[in-house]
């Protein structure tokens, strides 16, 4: 039986009462071992039989229908063993996160240039590949609108207004009005999509590479039109996911049809072009911001206006005003979004969603406030923490922002930052700069099973793992809770049998997924309590000994059957009392050299407040990884779209620069303790995507500070800031 | 056509086309999946190998090309109950998050430090004829045909820091 809990009040921090002091030790990956040596095994790895192997065909054409297909011409070549075009079930493009439900299908109609159209099998990869290259297509090719600045179809997808914003503008003594530009990005996690379909009568295994494994589970059904309860999905390993993993995908769908059709296991893995072809990216972001303060700075309006772009009957448009609503005060506020609908690759969730984009506009606005009004930068932001949040009056749970801007200024050196272009060694400007992060917080509903036995216990939930940490804080939760050494707990993921948790996405997994394994501990510790003859209050376990007041046992002694609870979390009434988001603040330092424009980082800093955290050592990683996102939107990363056929042509890793490794500096990372209560019943807050929100704009108001030259248009490649030294001159 | 393959050790007799890349021969045909296949294209360093004691992308080589050749993977360099210590160093530094590009920057790192005790420079070595220390921003130099989405970048370095410095006191 499962025990439902509603997080209706704020619980007692018992992972503050608990004995076996694991919780937030910064231990190593359980699963660490597997992954330095290979031995980790990622969805296209999984040792299966007879494998067949399957390669996507992709649209060439922008809009259409394909009217002719050549199948006859490849047929015949060596180990080809099918050819599937053109079937009804295969999708369009990948769902969007927690759709739960098939993406649009409709396997002969094309809406973007890239679209998985179909999947050539064969014995062998190289010849699966060979075939797909030849395969001959003719269609009836249609006009179609590309440009999103320029589309004649847009829809109005968030309006909302607070007091008088044009009014405020007016009678503010500093004021800011600037357009932000910001380019389209991908995840380009490491491991491409992949995945191997094994049917046996009509039940279909994938091992697949999924972030959100009870959502994909019903979106891989739907799509092949059959029950969710013959869909079993499979993913212990999964190569970064970033968002690109949320929704069902193109290579599931076509494994499962082929896989079914040949009566033999497939295997499809997106070639790197093709993961850039069709897997969501972020949406290029067209930002205007206007600012409105009095004349010590304080705010009297925000205005936050974007044009994002998706793919018609795509749901979804990117948040980037997300953060905009809560971070800083003033009474006139007003809120506009528009979406084109042009036919680019398809546009969802990629790290951060909202905040990566529309932070470094909003935080680079406020770097042109402090400007303005001549108040320093990180004094600024301190000016325009509000009371209460200032739209719906709500408290914060709980809010560091004011201590982590001022701890890491301290720790930093901020007060050594100097006028713009003050500081100059040779050819190279150096300068500081500063940006506030902000990520709301969310809980979800998230089961899991625990298992004590009388030697450890074992964890099961379809939770994944992307890099997470999730392996890692999931044992030191279980393992808290039961006085057990991390070592005795062994934690399963990824197994859509298990019970079903919230997923990996949106930063809420480790804190939804983590309450769920409290709960049912909890709930095994009311058992354990039981059979010493005492309250589960007064119950202490460590290190496999139980003890209430001077009775001491062994748990093995204690129990002779394994106690299972399974236990789920649910968001409840707290969420309406308190709003709940972590807070941090970025500090970064570089180098721009005047005459190439080149920009070098040499110092990163950030310092975060996420409520409790439960590994110091992943926590970090995760706050490393987010940074040095930043540092990508801020210098390096452009998906660059074709402006005839909308295609992205920066479509490999040569042409779509990630930060490599002499990008980045060795960076600093610094938690402040923290409990948000009204979070979740561990009191911890989401930390996956709180160490991009804002990040890149630091990188960028640092480059401002060193050359004077102020970056809107996003990444600041040597060219865009070139353009501006050369305005010195 | 047939060719013989020496990896980590053992010799293995393949019928392949020539068209086999030497990561997909690993990988598919061998078995060894540790060797990571993230771009196909020479451009992200996850199938790093060595060839005769180099690095290679093993992606952009044919298979058929190494028949004397002397091939180490990532599962020649250490298995999970025996791991080296570069490997180890990777566990403690948090060298990795979803751990796909891990193998990769562990072979390259494998042969990075070896490459630096030779004293081959590099474009942020102090000169041609000195490489000076082995830095962090010298290992980075080293490293930087290693993309690490999960940007794990600091850990990584981190670790190939002490096991360098361990080799050296060793
Ligand atoms: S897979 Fe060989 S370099 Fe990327
Ligand atoms: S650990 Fe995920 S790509 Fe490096």
């Amino acid at each position: 039986m499962t025990r439902t809990f509603r997080m209706n009040e704020v619980q007692p921090r018992l992972l503050d009462e608990t004995g076996q002091g694991i919780i937030g030790a910064p231990l190593v990956r359980p699963e660490g071992h597997l992954k330095v040596s290979g031995q980790a095994t990622y969805a296209a790895e999984a040792k299966v039989e007879n494998l067949a192997h399957g390669v996507l065909v992709r649209a060439t054409i922008t809009k259409g229908r394909v009217l002719r297909v050549d199948e006859a011409g490849v047929r015949d070549m060596p180990g080809v063993l099918a050819v599937h075009m053109t079937d009804e079930r295969m999708i369009r493009n990948p769902a969007q996160g927690m759709m739960g439900e098939s993406p649009v299908r409709d396997g002969k109609y094309i809406e973007y240039l890239g679209q998985p159209i179909g999947v050539v099998v064969a014995d062998t990869f190289e010849q699966a590949r060979d075939a797909a290259q030849r395969l001959k297509l003719e269609y009836s090719e249609e006009e179609a609108e590309v440009d999103p600045d320029n589309a004649s179809e847009t829809e109005w997808t968030d309006k909302e207004d607070y007091g008088d914003i044009d009014m405020a503008m007016d009678k503010a003594a500093h004021s800011v009005d600037e357009e932000y530009i910001t380019a389209a990005h991908v995840a380009g996690a490491m491991e491409p999509h992949a995945a191997i379909a094994v049917w046996e009568g009509d039940k279909v295994t994938l091992h697949g590479s999924c972030q959100l494994v009870q959502f994909n589970v019903k979106e891989l059904a739907d799509a092949l039109n059959i029950e969710e309860e013959n869909v079993r999905i499979l993913s212990p390993y999964i190569g970064g996911g970033f968002g690109s993993k949320l929704g069902i995908s193109n290579e599931a769908v076509a494994a499962a049809i082929a896989a079914k059709d040949l009566g033999r296991p497939v295997r499809v893995v997106m070639s790197r072009q093709q993961v850039f072809d069709a897997v969501l990216r972020r949406t290029e972001t067209t930002q205007r911001i206007r600012l409105a303060a009095e004349a010590d700075g304080t705010l009297l309006g925000i205005e936050h206006r974007d044009r994002v772009s998706n793919l018609p009957n795509e749901g979804f448009s990117e948040p980037t005003n997300q953060a905009t609503h809560f971070l800083y005060g003033g009474a006139n506020r007003r809120y506009r979004q528009e979406t084109a609908r042009i036919h680019r690759n398809p546009s969802g969730s990629v790290r951060a969603p909202g905040e990566a984009v529309g932070m470094v506009a909003l935080e680079t606005a406020m770097d042109e406030l402090a400007e303005a009004s001549g108040v320093d930068p990180v004094e600024l932001r301190l000016r325009n923490i509000p009371e209460t949040h200032p739209e719906t009056g709500l408290p914060y749970s709980a809010r560091m922002l004011a201590e982590c801007l001022k701890d890491g200024a301290s720790s930093f050196g901020w007060d050594q930052r100097q006028s713009p272009r003050a500081r100059r060694e040779g050819d190279w400007f150096t300068g500081m700069g500063v940006a506030s992060a902000a990520r709301m917080n969310m809980l979800l509903p998230s089961e899991a099973r625990v298992i004590l036995t009388p030697t450890g216990a074992i964890v099961e939930t379809d939770m994944t793992d992307i890099g997470t940490g999730t392996y890692a804080i999931l044992g030191q939760i279980a393992g808290e809770m039961l006085g057990l050494p991390r070592e005795l707990v062994e934690v399963r993921l990824g197994d859509s049998s298990f019970p079903k948790a919230a997923g990996s996405g949106g930063s809420f997994g480790a804190a939804s997924s983590g309450s769920s394994v409290f709960l049912a501990c909890k709930a095994i510790r009311d058992q354990i309590a039981d059979k010493m003859g005492c309250g589960g209050d007064d119950l202490t376990l460590s290190n496999g000994l139980a003890r209430c007041g001077n009775v001491e046992k062994k748990l093995e002694d204690l129990i002779d059957s394994d106690i299972v609870e399974v236990a789920q979390i649910k968001p409840g009434d707290t969420r309406k009392e308190a709003f709940s988001s972590g807070f941090g603040a970025h500090f970064a330092e570089v180098a721009v050299h005047a005459w190439t424009g080149e920009v070098r980082v040499k110092r990163m800093a950030g310092t975060f407040a996420a409520g409790r955290i439960l590994n110091e050592r992943t926590a970090r990683s995760q706050c490393w990884g987010g940074m040095i996102w930043g540092i990508g939107t801020a210098l390096t990363e452009a998906a660059e779209h074709d402006p005839r056929r909308g295609h992205i042509i920066t479509r490999d890793f040569a042409n779509y620069h990630m930060p490599a490794h002499l990008d980045v500096p060795q960076l600093d990372v610094k938690f402040l303790e923290e409990r948000d209560d009204y979070a979740n019943p561990i009191q911890a807050k989401g930390i996956g995507e709180l160490g991009i929100s804002g990040a890149g704009a630091a990188v960028t108001n640092a480059i401002y500070n060193a050359c004077g030259v102020r970056i809107r248009k996003f990444p600041a490649h040597p060219d865009v800031v070139l353009e501006g030294l050369m305005a010195f001159d | 056509m047939d060719v013989t393959l020496s990896v980590n050790g053992e010799t293995h007799k393949l019928d392949i086309e020539p068209r086999v890349t030497l990561l997909d021969a690993l990988r598919d045909r061998l078995g060894l999946t540790g060797s990571k296949k993230g771009c196909d294209h020479g451009q992200c360093g996850a199938c790093t190998v060595l060839v005769n004691g180099r690095r290679v992308n093993s992606c952009l080589s044919l298979a058929v090309m190494h028949e004397d050749d002397e091939i180490t993977t990532i599962e020649g360099i250490g298995m999970p109950d025996d791991l080296a210590r570069l490997q180890q160093d990777f566990v403690e530094c948090d060298g990795y998050q979803c751990g796909y590009c891990t193998p990769g920057q562990i072979v390259s790192a494998t042969a990075a430090i070896e490459e630096a005790k030779l004293g081959w420079p590099s474009y942020v070595s102090p000169s041609l004829a000195d490489m000076g220390e082995l830095t962090d921003e010298e290992i980075a130099e080293r490293m930087s045909g290693n993309l690490c989405r999960c940007s794990a970048y600091p850990g990584i370095r981190q670790a190939i820091a002490r096991a360098a410095e361990a080799e050296d006191k060793a």
